[in-house]
């Protein structure tokens, strides 16, 4: 079963949720999959002992200026405008390029081949029973997508995939949640809350994929979040009261149910509730 | 003309309550929310939209059956997993690079823009802004945020602004590059946590790549007065100025609920008098 946990807002406690879940289920093979590469924030409150690590690298064009005759067609055809041909000389713009091979394919003069290039990390390992895997981009690298198809690759059929999702609602949040069975939406009680999770909705509901809603700092702000999900009929799956203590032990990086294990309960009641919306 | 971009690695720091509120104290200043993914600075400002213009996103494909052979050269070749057996295309796999168009010897493919998001031209009760909002689950939000600062600076120019406010959004990607080139100044809003810390470390490189001014202030900084010493001494060792440490305050929230700028809303509170000393100090920047 794999459930990623989106928010179009940041901040409102993906992580918190996330980590707080895979900690509660104790008897589970786990595998903690963290998707938001350009800041990948789980491992730290997760500690797994690194036993993977490895670059993530794309494929760019690499230009035989030999063969080649500034014809322009690989520059013309290039959507992402990654390559510029002057008269002498071809400049290729790595942090451009979306790998998607077209240049080579056509070039007359057979002059482009591809060469790696190396656009952030994949770092992986164990933490108790819970595998974790995360992506890094590489700081100045814009492209975050193919970070998170490389750390989604790595997903396993039968552990309970938890994965933690970037926060906005463009790409890198579709290539993290999409195929998941279930997403959990993170929100605060504000208006930015209830503004970025009307957007968030309608991404899950685009890709078809069922969800449900936490609230965190529940005891914030004003009531329109359970307004908007009660007459949407989007499922409440917990609410998590503003604490100081919380957010005390956040700060610290302290998975704040190893401190207050009462609400283990809560998540394991969380993840018993995902089972039966997903069977209904 | 000068620009200063708000930013933060961390989501939710506090990036669009600040700017609000700098809107309201630098008066007249053009504002521009380039978080088009999750764009709320609207809802603070209360704009009226003066002008709307259509974002075309990237192109997506769409194969003709009657003419396509089922050959499998546009499945071969595209490396986006976007055409399935069937030969249709899945519009949030598809990058519209273009690829199965050219491989193809029926010419079946045929490629559409798409409307992907729009952008505004807005008045508020504190001088102009210029904000838009992506389509959910679109592509290519660096190219809206482009588009939205090209039209910022068009409207400074014209309306003769020298100042230019940019809400920019989290991360490190996309998005947050095409809105800290060429600004003057970037203001890192973090909290002393520690992954406040950690992706502060991660943006300030990346400002640094882009040779911007950093400047930082610390929100929420009671909630963990060691971190915010750690990060006090971070920015010491770094030469980065820390303009100001907002307390904890519920009245954030409550300004928020009420859909104002909370130095508006609570012009006596502590967090009014911390954002307008750090208003003060990037004035004397500037």
């Amino acid at each position: 079963m794999i459930i990623s946990v989106a928010s179009g807002k940041g901040g409102t406690g993906k992580t918190l949720v996330s980590v707080s879940l895979a900690l509660s289920l104790k008897d589970t093979q786990i595998q903690f999959l963290d998707c938001d590469v350009e800041e990948p924030n789980a491992y730290l409150f997760l500690k797994p002992k690194i036993n993977i690590s490895r670059s993530v690298n794309v494929l760019v064009p690499r230009v035989n200026e030999v063969l080649c005759t500034h014809c322009k067609k690989c520059a013309e055809f290039c959507e992402y405008n990654a390559i510029l041909v002057s008269p002498k000389k071809v400049e290729i713009f790595s942090d451009l390029c979306h790998s998607c091979g077209g240049c080579a394919i056509v070039c007359p003069t057979n002059a482009i081949d591809e060469e790696e290039y190396r656009i952030g990390g994949l770092i992986g390992g164990k933490a108790g029973n819970i595998e974790v895997i995360y992506g890094e981009l590489e700081v100045s690298r814009p492209l975050a997508v193919p970070i998170i198809k490389e750390v989604k690759k790595h997903t396993s059929n039968g552990k309970v995939v938890i994965i933690d999702s970037p926060p906005g609602a463009s790409c890198p949040v579709i290539e993290a949640v999409k195929s998941s069975d279930f997403c959990i939406l993170v929100t605060e009680p504000t208006p930015f809350g209830l503004h970025d999770l009307t957007i968030a909705t309608e991404v899950l509901e685009q890709l078809k994929i069922p969800f449900g809603v936490v609230v965190n700092k529940s005891d914030l702000g004003d009531k329109k979040v359970w307004e908007f999900c009660s007459s949407k009929g989007i499922p409440i799956l917990l609410e998590i009261p503003y604490q100081r203590r919380i957010a005390e032990l956040y700060s610290k990086t302290i998975p704040f149910v190893e401190e207050m294990p009462e609400w283990k309960e809560k998540f394991q009641n969380l993840y018993i509730e995902i089972e039966r919306l997903i069977n209904k | 003309m000068k620009q200063i971009v708000v930013l933060s690695g961390k989501g939710g720091t506090g990036k669009t309550s600040l700017v609000a509120s700098f809107a309201v104290i630098a008066n007249n200043a053009v504002v521009v929310d380039c978080d088009v993914d999750a764009p709320d600075l609207h809802l603070l400002l209360q704009p009226s939209i003066l002008k709307v213009k259509d974002f075309y996103g990237p192109k997506l494909a769409f194969i003709d059956k009657e003419k396509c052979i089922k050959c499998g050269l546009c499945i071969e070749n595209c490396r986006f997993n976007a055409i399935n057996d069937d030969f249709e295309i899945d519009p949030f796999a598809c990058e519209g690079c273009g690829v199965c168009g050219a491989v193809c010897p029926q010419e079946a493919v045929t490629f559409t823009e798409q409307k992907a998001g729009k952008t505004f031209i807005s008045k508020t009760k504190y001088g102009l802004m210029v904000h838009a909002l992506l389509n959910p689950g679109q592509e290519n939000s660096g190219k809206l945020v482009t588009m939205t600062r090209l039209f910022a600076s068009v409207v400074a120019q014209e309306e003769k602004q020298p100042l230019i406010i940019i809400d920019g959004s989290p991360g490190i990607g996309c998005s947050v590059i095409a809105s800290v080139t060429n600004v003057d100044y970037a203001l890192m809003v973090t909290e002393p946590t520690e992954s406040g810390i950690h992706d502060l470390k991660r943006l300030l490189s990346l400002i640094k790549h882009f040779s911007i001014k950093p400047l930082v202030c610390i929100n929420k900084y009671d909630i963990n007065e060691e971190n915010t010493k750690k990060i006090e001494n971070l920015c010491a060792n770094e030469n980065i100025p820390v303009l100001g440490k907002i307390p904890f305050n519920p009245i954030v929230v409550e300004a928020m609920v009420n859909g104002k700028p909370v130095v508006e809303y609570s012009p006596e509170s502590n967090v009014t008098k911390e954002i307008n000393k750090i208003w003060s100090r990037i004035n004397l920047l500037l």
